[in-house]
Parts: C-alpha cells; sequence; structure tokens
C-alpha cells in the first residue's frame, strides 16, 4: 500500500459514508416487504379456493348425474316410446337436469344485448375519442363510466317496474316479462364496459395517423372509418367480447327482467331463464348435498368456463393490440 | 426569379396568448425547392402547418393575415379545407404510414378521392413508387405490411403517399431527421428529382441539407422571418447578422 491509498483509508474513521445500518430499519424493511408479499399472495390464494370449492362441489353432481343428463334426460312414455326432453327442472319427483334451456336463455339475453351495446357503445366510444372537444370528454367519459357502477339491482328493478310496462304497451310481447326487456336492460351495463374500452383502444392510436390521413385530404369521418377503426379493431373487438362475458354473468338484471320460464324458443319476446339467475333463485331454497344443489354448482363451472374463455380471448387481443401499437 | 406560387402577407398566428409567428411576408416561388431554418421553436414548423391548415386541428389557434396559394386565399371562409390539403402533399418528421400493406397506403388517398379502378390504381401505385425510387425495394412486397420496412424506406413511402393524390405542392417537416447518411442522402436526392414538377418546401434543422437541396432559403428566428433570399446568398453572403450568426454555427 503506498502513502496516498494509506492516507485514503485512515480517513474511513470520520467518513460519513461509513455509518452502519441500524438493525431496526433492516427489520422493519423486511416486515414491509412480507406485509405486502402476503397481501398479494392472499388474493391470488382465495381466487384459487374459490375455484377449488366451485369445481369439488359442481363435479360432484356428475357421480350422481352424469354428463348426458345435463343435456337431455330420455323418458319412456307409457305407450313404449322413448322421448328426449330438454327440461330444466329439479325439483320434481322426476327430476330433469337439462341445461339446454337455460344456455339457450342465456344466449337470448346475451347476444341481443352485445349487439345493442355493440352499436350504441361503439359510436359513444368513437364519439369520446373522435368528436367530443377534450373538456367535454374529461367530462362525458367518467360519467359513463360511473353508469357502469350503478348497482345492477336498481336497473332490475326499473326494468322490472317501468321498462317492462313500456315495451309491453308499445310492442305486445307475448309475455310481459321477456328476454328482450332483458337484453335492454343488461345493455344499460353493457354500453358503459364497451364505450369506455372502445375510447381507450381508439385513443391509444398515435396522432400521427389521422396527421396522414388528413394531409392526404380525407375527411373526418374517412379518417376515422378507414384508418382509425381498423388500426383499433382488435381493441374494439376485445371490448366486445368483455361486454359479452359480463351480459353472460349478469345474474340481477336477468332475474328481476327476464321472467324466469325456463322457455326453450327463439322469439325473443317469451319469457327465458338464464344460468346465472337459476343459481340465484334456487341456491336458497335447495337442501344441501342434493343432487340439485350439486347441480346448481356444476351451472357455476360452466359459466366460469365461459366466461373465462371469453375474458382470456380479450386479453390476449388486447396485448396483442398493445404489440403492435408501439412502433 | 420563377412563377410565385405561395404569397403570405403579415401572417399572424398566436397559440392562445402566445404569438408563434410575427408578420410573415413571404413569396414562395413556383417548382423550386424552399428551404425555411432556424433553431428550434422559431415557428418554422408551425409555418409549415399554416400553409394547408394543418394548425386547423389544433384548439387555440388563432391565424391573422392572408396566404395566397396561385392568388386564392386558403383562409377565406368558404374554402373547402380537405380539397386544399388533397392539393397540397405533407411529409411528416416521423414516418406515419398506416397499419396497411405498401399498396394499400399509396391508394388510399386515390381512394378517399373516388378512384376505385384497379388498374388505374395499380398505375398508380407503380409511377408513384419510381417517383420516389422506391420500387425496385417494393415491387415484390407490395402486399406486405408497409411497417415492415426500414425507417428511410417508411420516409420515401410516405413521399410516395403523398404523391399519389396528385398534389402540386409538397410540404416536409424535417423528413430526413430521423434517418441515417444514406437514407438522408436518397431522401435528398429524391426532392432534387421531384422539384421538377412539385413546388417544394422544407422544413430542416440541418443547415448542410438546406444548402444542399434548396433555391430559396428562410431564415427564421423567435417567430419573425429574419431573412429570405437565394440559398447560396443565405449560406455565403448572408445581409442579417442574426442570420450569418446562425448559419456560421454561432447559436442555434
Amino acid at each position: 500500500m503506498n502513502e496516498q491509498e494509506q492516507e485514503f483509508y485512515s480517513r474511513s474513521t470520520d467518513s460519513k459514508y461509513g455509518k452502519k445500518i441500524h438493525k431496526f430499519t433492516r427489520t422493519k424493511e423486511s416486515l414491509i416487504k412480507l406485509f405486502f408479499t402476503l397481501n398479494g399472495v392472499a388474493a391470488l390464494i382465495f381466487i384459487i379456493l374459490i375455484f377449488i370449492f366451485l369445481f369439488k362441489e359442481g363435479f360432484r353432481a356428475l357421480e350422481h348425474i352424469g354428463l348426458l343428463d345435463f343435456l337431455y334426460s330420455s323418458r319412456t312414455a307409457a305407450d313404449g316410446t322413448t322421448k328426449t326432453i330438454f327440461e330444466w327442472y329439479p325439483t320434481s319427483d322426476d327430476p330433469r337436469f337439462s341445461l339446454v334451456p337455460l344456455i339457450l336463455g342465456t344466449l337470448m339475453t346475451a347476444i341481443p344485448a352485445t349487439i345493442i351495446s355493440t352499436i350504441f357503445g361503439v359510436a359513444a366510444g368513437i364519439y369520446l375519442s373522435e368528436v367530443a372537444n377534450p373538456k367535454w370528454k374529461e367530462f362525458l367519459k367518467p360519467l359513463i363510466e360511473l353508469f357502469a357502477g350503478i348497482p345492477t339491482v336498481v336497473i332490475g328493478f326499473i326494468m322490472l317496474v317501468i321498462g317492462a310496462s313500456f315495451f309491453n304497451d308499445l310492442l305486445h310481447p307475448d309475455n310481459r316479462l321477456n328476454a328482450f326487456v332483458a337484453s335492454i336492460g343488461l345493455s344499460f351495463v353493457i354500453i358503459p364496459v364497451i364505450a369506455s374500452l372502445t375510447e381507450d383502444a381508439l385513443h391509444s392510436i398515435p396522432n400521427d395517423l389521422r396527421m396522414a390521413s388528413y394531409g392526404l385530404g380525407a375527411t373526418k369521418w374517412q379518417t376515422i372509418s378507414k384508418v382509425i377503426l381498423p388500426a383499433a379493431f382488435s381493441g374494439v373487438s376485445a371490448s366486445i367480447i368483455l361486454g359479452f362475458g359480463r351480459a353472460i354473468g349478469e345474474t340481477m338484471i336477468v332475474l328481476m327482467a327476464a321472467g324466469n320460464a325456463a322457455n326453450i324458443t327463439s322469439n325473443i319476446f317469451l319469457s327465458v331463464r338464464t344460468m346465472t339467475a337459476t343459481i340465484a333463485a334456487e341456491m336458497g331454497e335447495v337442501s344441501q348435498g342434493s343432487d340439485h344443489y350439486y347441480s346448481l354448482f356444476f351451472i357455476g363451472i360452466v359459466l366460469f368456463t365461459i366466461t373465462f374463455i371469453l375474458n382470456l380471448i380479450a386479453e390476449i387481443i388486447i396485448n396483442k393490440m398493445r404489440k403492435k401499437n408501439t412502433f | 426569379m420563377k412563377e410565385i406560387k405561395i404569397v403570405t402577407k403579415d401572417l399572424n398566428l398566436y397559440y392562445g396568448n402566445k404569438q408563434a409567428l410575427k408578420n410573415i411576408t413571404l413569396n414562395i416561388p413556383d417548382k423550386r425547392v424552399t428551404a425555411f431554418i432556424g433553431p428550434s421553436g422559431c415557428g418554422k414548423s408551425t409555418f409549415l402547418r399554416v400553409l394547408n391548415r394543418m394548425n386547423d386541428l389544433i384548439d387555440n389557434v388563432k391565424i391573422e393575415g392572408e396566404v395566397s396559394v396561385d392568388g386564392v386565399n386558403i383562409y377565406d371562409k368558404n374554402i373547402d379545407v380537405v380539397n386544399l390539403r388533397k392539393n397540397i402533399g405533407m411529409v411528416f418528421q416521423k414516418s406515419n404510414l398506416f397499419p396497411k400493406t405498401i399498396y394499400e397506403n399509396i391508394v388510399y388517398g386515390p381512394k378517399i378521392n373516388g378512384i376505385n379502378d384497379k388498374k388505374t390504381l395499380n398505375e398508380i401505385v407503380e409511377r408513384t413508387c419510381v417517383q420516389s425510387a422506391i420500387w425496385d425495394e417494393v415491387k415484390d412486397r407490395l402486399n406486405e405490411n408497409a411497417l415492415s420496412l426500414s425507417g428511410g424506406q417508411q420516409q420515401r413511402l410516405c413521399i410516395a403517399r403523398a404523391l399519389a393524390v396528385e398534389p402540386e405542392i409538397i410540404l416536409m417537416d424535417e423528413p430526413a431527421s430521423a434517418l441515417d447518411p444514406i437514407s438522408t442522402a436518397k431522401i435528398e436526392e429524391l426532392i432534387h428529382d421531384l422539384k421538377q414538377k412539385y413546388t417544394i418546401v422544407i422544413v430542416t434543422h440541418n443547415m448542410q441539407q438546406a444548402a444542399r437541396v434548396s433555391d430559396m432559403t428562410a431564415f427564421f428566428y423567435l417567430g419573425e422571418l429574419i431573412e429570405f433570399d437565394r440559398t447560396t446568398k443565405i449560406f455565403t453572403n448572408p445581409s442579417k447578422k442574426q442570420t450569418e450568426d446562425y448559419v456560421t454555427g454561432r447559436f442555434g
């Protein structure tokens, strides 16, 4: 060690860089870290537990009922002919567990609701992103998103009391409460979802593209329809898929407004019964451990799977979009 | 001097309360390259966007004075801005191709102008690509995504796209500032070829580039037009002290 270095190391006694870390500080840091780790893991564990419980109870149904019985029931009539019955009638002495009317009922409300919401939601998204002036948008977008937060029981109640009567007088449907009324109610929830996500998708398109289009002499509408919407296509479709997923999983509105008769029909003006409404309406009265009880959990599995797949598709599309838009 | 294409008289532009351009009076000659130079924030890009009313798209912009192209005041309230922009093409600093195929990028302009005949569109694609010196590089991959091209190719494709609507004037906002020297040289060569048929106005940060490509040069500083003259004069014997200081690199 030469003189210079010796001098350098002798400084350490009164250096301000040499302060030792307090033991308490170190413990505190690791406790904070542990706290957040536990919380994060706990959230995940709860979801997994729900998942396990749902599947455990749901698959019990298969031991007693069998997968085919959830599709249809075969009954031999008095004259010896075999009939295939698609009925949900779990409380009968001769219980039938076909999910077909329930799945159809879900689709009969969710599909029209998604179509209506796509038209209005995408239009609203375009308005917010491309047409409205920024100040107006700052006010409108939170307002629209607030709509999505209205308790669905309120919307269901409004549809049950006011909406159903209004459409009853206007269209004279077969049933006062029907798939159409429920679809309208669902739209109130899904339009904000689609509008908000569509706005996000359009807003993420770089402004350069708009400038390029205007610079070539395109009108505003040409720019929107030929450049912005195609560029945001994946994002807009993801918003529609998420809206559809929401429509399938929605419970209170369809429970109150769809009429709850498990009809198999393509007539939108007839009452239908959805999977969600069935679980909500019957779970309170079912005797625990019965076939009926487990079959309700099985409906839960079906619902969970459908919405999980839809969300997964939307998530993949949105991720793809994010990558594409980073030039 | 050649015929005059664009005239601006006493042009003032305000962003809100801030004045960005002060009393700009300038005659831009036809079928020549006119370069705007000056330090960042001097108003040269803003002035370029005045010429095709691109500033209309920005909120809070107020414009006073007169801008005439071929004797027509383009800020007259009855002017069809969409039609105006068809006749004044623009190339931006950053390539802004649409996320579509190369072919679709070029035919976008003609298509929105109502040209749908496949044969005509094909001819336009070939003509504009040849004009913008990119044909050999893209002719076998017209149906590939335009964003798969290199930066320099993308910028030349932007020029081809601008040419496809057959403008008479092409505005270029620092078209080569994000490119490597070889691509820059290609763009400059291209500008040189294009001035046979088009009036070109180019904003550039690069003084050597202005000296190489332009016939006329305008020097802007703090929103004012300091000097406007033949490029050779601006770079060898400027009449204003500020211009001399800038082109010799004493500030800016």
